[in-house]
C-alpha cells in the first residue's frame, strides 16, 4: 500500500449544513444532481472533506464505458466465484448475484466513530433488555414498556424464562439498519437481532473493489474488513458453556437450498469451523454432537443461521426437517451455546423499536447516541388515529415482516392503494406501525443512463462476546430503481463497498 | 484470507473433525468427475474407432458398459442411433448417467463440501459444471463431438490438477482419493468386459483374426494406447491387452494400480487419523481382492471366464463402497466409548 495522498484535519459532523448543493463536478458527474437529498459523496456543503474530494475527483476521471466494462467483469467474477444466491426449481438450480455498484459509499472517520459508539450502546441496551424480560422483568414493572407488547409478542420465547446464558449475552451478532435524512443525520431504521445476513458481501465487495478499482482505492486510508471471521470465531469461543476450555464451534445452516448458503459457507471458512446441517447433529443425554467419520464429536458453540422455530422439532415446529431434536433442552441446560440466543426477536420487533431510546435511558442512564425514527404504534389508539389521519405522509409497516414486504409508502401510493391499506390496517391495527417518510440519503450509482443518485442505507455488524466490536463499515445497500426507497435484495436492491476512512 | 493472529487451537487439537457428510460428498465428487472424464473419452473413441460388423460406429456398446439398455429403451427405441445416444449421454437430464446429470451431481456434492474445498477448485468446478448444464443439442452436432469431448476431458483433468495443487491434505483429501480410485477400478472392469465380449463373442484367445484397430480402440478408451505400445512393441493379443489393463503396475488406470491405491488410501486413513478400528475390515476386503488379481495371469482369467471375474470385481467394489458408507456415514450414528465418557 502507498501512503495516503492527502491528509487533513477531521471534518466534524457539525460541518454538515444545509447549504445549497455543491455544483456538480465534471466528468461522469457532469449531469449528476441530488436536488432534495443528502449525497453520501458530494454532501451539501462546500466544505467537502478532502478525502471525499479525492474520491470524487478520481471517479470523475473515469469514463462511463470503462466503468461499465469493469462492472461486467465484476459480475462475471461474482458468478464464477459463486458469490450467489441460488434459486431452486424442480430440476434446475439458478444462480443469481447481488448487483454490485462500483462507486463506493464513503464514511469519514468522525462519522464512523459516531456510528460505532451508537451501535455499541444500542446492542448493550438490547442485551440488558433481553436478560431482564426473561428474568426479573424490572422494565415491565417500572412501566417503561407495555407488558403486553413484550409478553404477547410472537417472538417472545417462553422456553427462555429463567435460562442463564454465558456472559448474559443474547445478541452475539447484530445488524443495525441505519439511514440518513436530508440533513445527513444518521438514524436507526431497525435492529436485526435474530440472524442478520449480508456481512459476507461487505468483505467480498471489498475484495472485488480492490481487484477491479485499484486505481480508485490506491493510497486511501481504508479501515480493513478482514478481521470479521477471526472476531466471530473468538466471540463464539468466549461464550462457550462454562468450563469448556477448547470449544468446538460450528455454523449451523439450513443447507444448500437456503438462499444465504454462500454466506454460511463464507463464514464457516473464515472461522475455520465445520458448516453443519441438522442431519449432521445429534443430541444424546442433553449434549450436542456432530457426526464425523470417526464417530460422534461434542459441539459447544453453535452459530445458527436458522430461525428459532426451525431449530428443534421437539420444542417448536414439529414438522421442521431442518432442526435437531433435543437441541433446545440441551441449550436450556447450558450444555451448548446458541448464537444468537433463542427469543431475541422480541428485541428487534418493529413495535418494540419505538421504545429502544427509553430502554437505553433506563438501563444505561445515557442519552441515545443514534437517533431513531419517530414511530407511531397502531396498537395504541393515538398511534392509530394519527396514522389514519396522515396515511399519505407515512410509511406503514407490518411489525412481523422483513425484506421490505407488505409495507406502504403513503406518498407513492394511489388512492385505491391507500383505501385498501386502510381496510387492512383497521382489521388488525396491532400488526402495524407507521413512521414519517424519511428522505433517504443518496449515493452516485452507475445506472443505464449514466451516473445517477440512488437511495442507500447502511447495516453495520456488531459482535458481542466479552466485549462488543463493530466491523468498520457495514453493508451499504442501494435501491437501483430510480426514486425507490426499498433497498432489499429481494426487491431490486444492489450493494456497494463501504469505505471507512481511518482518519 | 488472514491466517495469522491468535486462534483458538480447537482445530489443531482435534484432528478427527471431518463431518461424515463432507467425507461422503468428497468421495462422490471424485467419482462423478472421474466418470464424466471416462464417458467423454469413450464417446469420442466410439465415434472415431469403435465399429459394428457393418462398419457403423458401435454406439450400443456404451449402453452395455454402463448397463443402461433398459433406461435407454424407456426413452428411445432400439437399435440405438447416434443422435439418440448422444442426447441420452450428454444432455438428457433424466438419465443419471448423462454428462449433464453427472455434472449436476458433481456440482451439488461440491456445493455441499464447499466449506472445505479450495476457492480455486470451486471456481473451476462452478464454471465447468455450469457449462455442462447449459449444453444443448447444437453443441454436440457430430462434427463437434470430438471437440466437445476433448474440452470435457480437459476440464476434468484441470479439476484433478487444481485439486492436487490446492486441496488441503487431510481426511477430506483421502476420501476424495478413495472415490477416484474406486471409480477407476470399476470403470476399467466395465470397459474390458464389454469390449472383450463384443470383439470376441466366442471367447477365443487366438490372435489370428485380430482386428488391430478395434483392440487399439479398447486401449484408447482407457487412454492406454501409447503406454501399451511402449511396453508391447511387437505383439498385440487380446490377452496382452487385457493383461495390461488389469495387471500393469505402472499404468494409472489399470485395475491393479487402482486397487493398490485404494489400499494405501485406507492405510493412510487408518494410521494418520486414528481410524484403525473403522478401516480394518475395509483393508481386509481390498487385500483379498488384490490377491485374486495377483494370483492369476491374464490367460488364466480369460480361460476361467473374464466376464465372471469382472462381475466379481464389480460386486466386491460395490460391497466395499457400501461398507465405507456404513462405516463412515452411518444412518444411525454409534455412540463411541470415547464420546460417551468425555462430554468435552
Amino acid at each position: 500500500m502507498n501512503k495516503p495522498v492527502l491528509q487533513s484535519p477531521d471534518p466534524s459532523l457539525s460541518s454538515v449544513s444545509t447549504l445549497p448543493p455543491l455544483k456538480a463536478a465534471a466528468g461522469i458527474f457532469a449531469a449528476y444532481d441530488t436536488p432534495d437529498f443528502f449525497c453520501e459523496l458530494m454532501r451539501r456543503t462546500e466544505d467537502m472533506p478532502p478525502l471525499l474530494r479525492t474520491v470524487r475527483d478520481r471517479l470523475a476521471g473515469f469514463d462511463l464505458s470503462e466503468l461499465r466494462h469493469r462492472t461486467s467483469t465484476a459480475e462475471t467474477q461474482l458468478y464464477r466465484l459463486g458469490i450467489t444466491f441460488t434459486v431452486y426449481s424442480d430440476r434446475e438450480a439458478i444462480d443469481r448475484i447481488l448487483p454490485f455498484d462500483m462507486i463506493p459509499r464513503v464514511l469519514t472517520a468522525p462519522e464512523w466513530e459516531h456510528i460505532d459508539r451508537g451501535v455499541q450502546q444500542r446492542v448493550r441496551a438490547l442485551n440488558l433488555f433481553l436478560r431482564d424480560i426473561y428474568h426479573e422483568r424490572h422494565v415491565l414493572r417500572d412501566g417503561i414498556i407495555p407488558a403486553s407488547l413484550v409478553l404477547g409478542n410472537p417472538n417472545y420465547c417462553e422456553a427462555m424464562v429463567g435460562v442463564r446464558v454465558p456472559g448474559d449475552v443474547y445478541v452475539h451478532i447484530n445488524g443495525t439498519d441505519l439511514i440518513r435524512d436530508s440533513s445527513g443525520r444518521f438514524m436507526v431504521l431497525e435492529d436485526n437481532a435474530r440472524t442478520p445476513s449480508g456481512v459476507s458481501y461487505v468483505i467480498e465487495n471489498r475484495h472485488m473493489m480492490l481487484r477491479l478499482m485499484p486505481d480508485l482505492a490506491s493510497g486511501m486510508p481504508l479501515r480493513s474488513v478482514e478481521e470479521y471471521g477471526l472476531k466471530l470465531h473468538q466471540t463464539l469461543c468466549e461464550v462457550a458453556p462454562e468450563g469448556v476450555t477448547d470449544p468446538q464451534v460450528v455454523l449451523f445452516s439450513p443447507g444448500i437450498y437456503n438462499s444465504a448458503y454462500f454466506e454460511h459457507v463464507f463464514l464457516a471458512r473464515e472461522m475455520g469451523v465445520p458448516l453443519v446441517e441438522g442431519r449432521d447433529l445429534i443430541v444424546e443425554n442433553h449434549r450436542v454432537y456432530m457426526r464425523t467419520v470417526a464417530g460422534l464429536r461434542p459441539v459447544h458453540s453453535i452459530y445458527r443461521r436458522l430461525n428459532d422455530e426451525y431449530l428443534d422439532p421437539l420444542a417448536f415446529n414439529p414438522d421442521s426437517m431442518l432442526g435437531v431434536p433435543g437441541l433446545v433442552e440441551a441449550y436450556r441446560r447450558g450444555n451448548v451455546t446458541l448464537a444468537n440466543a433463542l427469543g431475541t426477536g422480541v428485541a428487534d420487533d418493529k413495535a418494540v423499536y419505538a421504545y429502544v431510546p427509553r430502554l437505553i435511558r433506563y438501563y444505561l442512564s445515557e442519552d441515545p447516541i443514534l437517533d431513531s425514527v419517530q414511530t407511531h404504534i397502531c396498537a395504541e389508539p393515538e398511534g392509530l388515529a394519527y396514522t389514519l389521519a396522515n396515511m399519505d405522509k407515512l410509511v406503514i409497516k407490518p411489525v412481523g415482516a422483513s425484506g421490505g414486504y407488505g409495507l406502504l409508502i403513503g406518498s407513492q401510493a394511489t388512492q385505491t392503494e391507500l383505501d385498501e391499506f386502510r381496510a387492512k390496517l383497521l382489521e388488525d391495527p396491532s400488526n402495524y406501525i407507521s413512521q414519517p417518510i424519511i428522505d433517504l440519503s443518496v449515493s452516485p450509482t452507475l445506472c443505464p443512463s449514466g451516473v445517477e443518485a440512488r437511495h442507500v442505507d447502511l447495516r453495520p455488524f456488531a459482535l458481542t462476546g466479552k466485549n462488543t466490536w463493530v466491523l468498520p463499515g457495514g453493508l451499504s445497500r442501494v435501491a437501483l430503481r430510480k426514486g425507490s426507497l426499498v433497498v432489499n435484495s429481494s426487491q431490486g436492491g444492489g450493494s456497494k463497498d463501504t469505505w471507512v476512512m481511518a482518519r | 484470507m488472514t491466517q495469522t493472529g491468535t486462534r483458538f487451537p480447537a482445530m489443531l487439537a482435534n484432528l478427527n473433525t471431518l463431518l461424515s457428510r463432507y467425507g461422503e460428498s468428497m468421495m462422490w465428487l471424485a467419482r462423478y468427475m472421474e466418470r464424466i472424464e471416462n464417458l467423454a473419452r469413450i464417446l469420442e473413441v466410439t465415434e472415431a474407432f469403435v465399429r459394428n460388423p457393418d462398419g457403423s460406429p458401435g454406439w450400443e456398446s456404451i449402453l452395455q458398459i454402463n448397463s443402461d439398455e433398459e433406461r435407454y429403451a424407456a426413452l428411445y427405441t432400439l437399435p440405438a442411433t447416434e443422435e439418440n445416444i448422444l442426447a441420452f449421454y450428454i444432455t438428457e437430464s433424466t438419465n443419471p448417467t448423462s454428462i449433464r446429470a453427472m455434472a449436476h451431481m458433481a456440482r451439488e456434492n461440491a456445493r455441499s463440501a464447499r466449506p472445505l474445498i479450495s476457492t480455486e477448485m470451486w471456481m473451476q468446478l462452478n464454471i465447468f459444471t455450469q457449462s455442462m448444464l447449459e449444453l444443448s443439442t447444437p453443441d454436440i452436432r457430430r462434427d463437434g463431438l470430438s471437440g466437445l469431448c476433448n474440452r470435457i476431458k480437459q476440464d476434468c483433468q484441470t479439476h484433478f490438477g487444481v485439486t492436487e495443487g490446492t486441496l488441503y491434505r487431510d481426511q477430506a483429501w483421502l476420501f476424495y482419493l478413495l472415490g477416484k480410485y474406486l471409480e477407476r477400478s470399476d470403470q476399467i472392469t466395465r470397459l474390458i468386459d464389454i469390449r472383450y465380449r463384443t470383439l470376441l463373442p466366442d471367447g477365443e484367445i487366438s490372435g489370428s483374426q485380430m482386428d488391430l484397430t478395434q483392440w487399439g480402440s479398447v486401449l484408447r478408451s482407457a487412454a492406454a494406447y501409447h503406454a501399451f505400445r511402449r511396453l508391447q512393441p511387437v505383439t498385440t493379443t487380446p490377452a496382452n491387452v487385457v493383461g495390461f489393463l488389469l495387471k500393469n503396475e505402472g499404468f494409472p488406470r489399470s485395475l491393479m494400480l487402482n486397487l493398490r491405491q485404494v489400499e494405501s488410501t485406507l492405510n493412510a486413513l487408518s494410521t494418520h487419523y486414528n481410524l484403525r478400528h473403522q478401516c480394518g475390515p475395509l483393508q481386509e476386503r481390498i487385500i483379498n481382492l488384490r490377491a485374486t488379481l495377483e494370483d492369476q495371469t491374464a490367460e488364466d482369467i480369460i480361460s476361467r471366464g473374464l466376464h465372471e471375474y469382472m462381475t466379481y470385481i464389480q460386486d466386491e467394489l460395490a460391497a466395499l463402497q457400501a461398507e465405507v458408507s456404513v462405516t463412515f456415514w452411518p444412518l444411525t450414528p454409534v455412540m463411541t466409548q470415547q464420546t460417551a465418557v468425555s462430554p468435552q
